[in-house]
């Protein structure tokens, strides 16, 4: 058991030995260097999310055709922490109508919604937070406290902008938890547990391959349960100026969009966790944890870039489109694709890889051809009702 | 103990540090309120009556049909669970289990509770 | 005192505390979100008995979903979201007097079964719960039935749902 092998539990063993050295008891000691544990990976978070700043930045720019911050620094990396001082010395209105109380709590509980998230992220074989035996549902509920944090925004500050996005984006979050509680289910039914860490240790073959329309299916959900474009109708800048951070400002601003940029990037890593694989890489992440741990790390950042690419390529769509897009379509698809992926899970039980994996992606394929081909035919009603019946002008050749 | 003690901790420092930084600007920024400073923002102009309206009834019927989906979802996720070392027995009884309360979506769907009226 | 009995008493009080405030409390949203903290208190007890599933369930359907639909609730009925009326009335004592009654009774019952004072046995290794749970849900022998029965409940929720909210214009 060496340093290069674990890492983790080489440096706690030391503490530990360090802290009870000093007369402290083996229970106290070690819920102490778990606390020094947790608050170091936390800080590095937080200075990764002040990163973050600067990658979105970055890309947006260069999506949009510009540079994007380039004077404060080398590639305009210092800028980020210009932000910061800036938000920090920046004055903390408070509307004095608000609620202060309920108004002060909602940045709080909102970044801290995703900072625990990272307690079921296993970054490597031996470097994780907690191994949950619920970890998926883990992450539903972590989520539900951020869907609180938002309602709290925006009730507490007492403006009509504000309420009305944060209804908007708890009606969104609350849907789009539907579809995603599902596909929730498929890396479960494969993997035969809730368990991050059993989730990536079952991928020999990525799940994305077994379950590409899953995979997709879960992407949009996170997407909209981020609040990102297409669905970021809780900001809406064009009608409801900024939605329930609307009378935030400083660094209880910050802490909305630190939370977002870090919760895009969390979800990066969930979408890499559970259908990429997570940290495995070709047995790459048996060589050293440390190696494991820049494969999660990259992975993510490939899944938050995926996330960055739809939102800024996709438009705004309206509430309505939204909840119908979510009620009408992606529902009813998320649970028919769970019961097919069941009912081939059992009955290609004892096929070969090759065959499992063939029949399953054929299965996802011609789920989605067939659910596309029903939605195009129904919007196409839809316009036609819109438009009135045009005759339909057959080319004769 | 057992690791939910991990979680706790994840919470306690969760909290701990948006409280710090929140605090450093309260600390280091300036305090120099006004009541106009403190009104509520509207566009440039002046705030029509309360912010704390009735609102949009749809939004609750979302929130009903959420509601039973969202406990329809924990019941299968124990089947989900076990469901590869069980046999084609339990994948029907998960099919009958979901297409009953697709019924319900359908239903939904036709008395035109899920438009956006 | 085991560390595990402190948490349990501080979490048990924060319970407890958040109960009272929820029906002290005039701001009916104020009430709602000291719902919130008192069903995460109860999430936090199962999480002490080492129930994973139920405490996460218990965050993911109260607090993710009826929270946020009593919130909704308290918004879209109610136009003036504060209560300005009596919080008691006459029968305030008589109420009082049958809580007091019924712990009574209850603390004397959980008394005289020796099952309060022991202590719970360790959980075997490789215990999984989840697995355990989703055997008994689709085994014939055990609760299947019960299982897809819980469907239709469900469904005649939701459907019972949609007519009483079905607005006819």
């Amino acid at each position: 058991m060496s340093f290069w092998n674990d890492p983790l539990k080489v440096a706690a063993d030391w503490l530990e030995g360090v802290f009870m050295g000093w007369g402290m008891n083996s229970v106290l000691s070690h819920v102490l260097v778990a606390f020094l544990g947790v608050l170091l990976l936390i800080t590095v978070l937080m200075v990764l999310d002040i990163f973050l700043v600067w990658i979105e930045r970055k890309v947006v720019a260069r999506f949009q055709d510009r540079l994007g911050p380039n004077r404060v620094g080398p590639f305009g990396l210092i800028q980020p922490f210009a932000d910061i001082i800036k938000l920090i010395i920046k004055e903390d209105t408070t509307p004095g109508d608000a609620d202060k109380v309920v108004y002060n709590l909602a940045p709080i509980l909102s970044m801290m919604s995703v900072l625990i998230l990272w307690a079921v992220v296993p970054l490597a074989p031996v470097i994780l937070g907690t191994d949950l035996n619920v970890g998926v549902l883990y992450l539903i509920a972590a989520g539900a406290i951020g869907t609180l944090s938002i309602i709290m925004a925006g009730w507490a500050s007492n403006n009509k902008f504000a309420l009305i996005g944060g209804f908007r984006q708890v009606a969104v979050m609350v849907s789009f938890e539907i579809p995603m509680l599902t596909m929730l289910m498929i890396p479960t039914i494969f993997s035969g547990s809730m368990n991050m860490n059993a989730i990536i240790q079952s991928q020999n073959v990525w799940f994305f391959i077994i379950s590409p329309l899953g995979a997709l299916i879960f992407l949009i959900a996170a997407i909209a349960e981020l609040g990102r474009a297409p669905f970021d109708l809780a900001e809406g800048e064009s009608e409801l100026v900024s939605g329930f951070n609307i009378e935030y400002s400083g660094m209880k601003f910050g802490m909305f969009y630190a939370g977002e940029l870090l919760h895009a990037f969390t979800f990066g890593g969930f979408w890499a966790i559970l259908f990429f694989g997570g940290y495995r890489f070709f047995g790459l992440e048996q060589v050293s944890p440390f190696l494991a741990v820049l494969i999660m790390i990259l992975k993510a950042m490939v899944g938050y870039w995926v996330i960055m690419w739809v939102k800024y390529t996709m438009m705004r769509i309206r509430i309505d489109q939204m909840l119908s897009f979510n009620w009408k379509f992606l529902t009813p698809l998320a649970f028919v694709l769970l019961l097919v992926t069941a009912l081939m899970n059992a009955l290609l039980a004892g096929a070969p890889t090759w065959l499992y994996v063939l029949g399953m992606f054929l299965a996802n394929v011609v789920t989605g051809w067939i659910a596309l081909e029903l939605a195009r035919s129904a919007t196409r009603q839809e316009r036609e009702k819109l438009e009135g019946a045009k005759p339909v002008v057959e080319a004769h050749h | 103990m057992n690791e939910w003690i991990y979680v706790a901790l994840f919470i306690v420092v969760g909290l701990i540090i948006p409280i710090g930084a929140i605090a450093a600007g309260f600390i280091l920024g300036p305090k120099k309120p006004n009541p106009i400073k403190e009104s509520t923002y509207e566009c440039g102009v002046e705030p029509v009556g309360e912010a704390w309206i009735q609102f949009k009834a749809q939004y609750y019927i979302f929130a009903l049909v959420f509601l039973v989906f969202d406990v329809e979802a924990v019941f299968l996720f124990p089947w989900a669970v076990k469901l590869g070392q069980l046999g084609l027995y339990a994948v029907l009884e998960g099919i009958v289990f979901v297409t009953i309360l697709i019924v319900g979506l359908v239903y939904t769907w036709r008395k035109g509770m899920l438009e956006w009226a | 005192m085991t560390a595990q009995q402190i948490i349990f008493l501080i979490v048990a009080l924060f319970t407890l505390g958040s109960a009272l405030m929820v029906v002290t409390t005039r701001n009916l949203v104020h009430a709602a979100l000291w719902l919130v903290s008192t069903l995460f208190g109860v999430a936090v007890v199962y999480a002490l008995l080492n129930a994973n599933f139920i405490a996460v369930v218990q965050v993911v359907v109260y607090i993710g979903a009826i929270a946020i639909l009593f919130i909704f609730a308290v918004m879209l009925t109610r136009k003036d979201m504060r209560d300005s009326g009596p919080q008691m009335n006459k029968n305030w004592w008589l109420g009082a007097l049958v809580a007091v009654f019924v712990f009574a009774g209850l603390a004397f019952l959980l008394q005289s079964w020796n099952g309060v004072s022991a202590t719970a046995a360790a959980l075997p290794s490789g215990f999984d719960a989840i697995s355990l749970l989703g055997d008994a849900l689709v085994s014939p022998d055990a609760y299947v039935l019960p299982f897809e029965v819980a469907s239709v409940l469900l469904l005649a929720a939701l459907v019972g749902a949609v007519y009483v909210a079905f607005n006819k214009k």
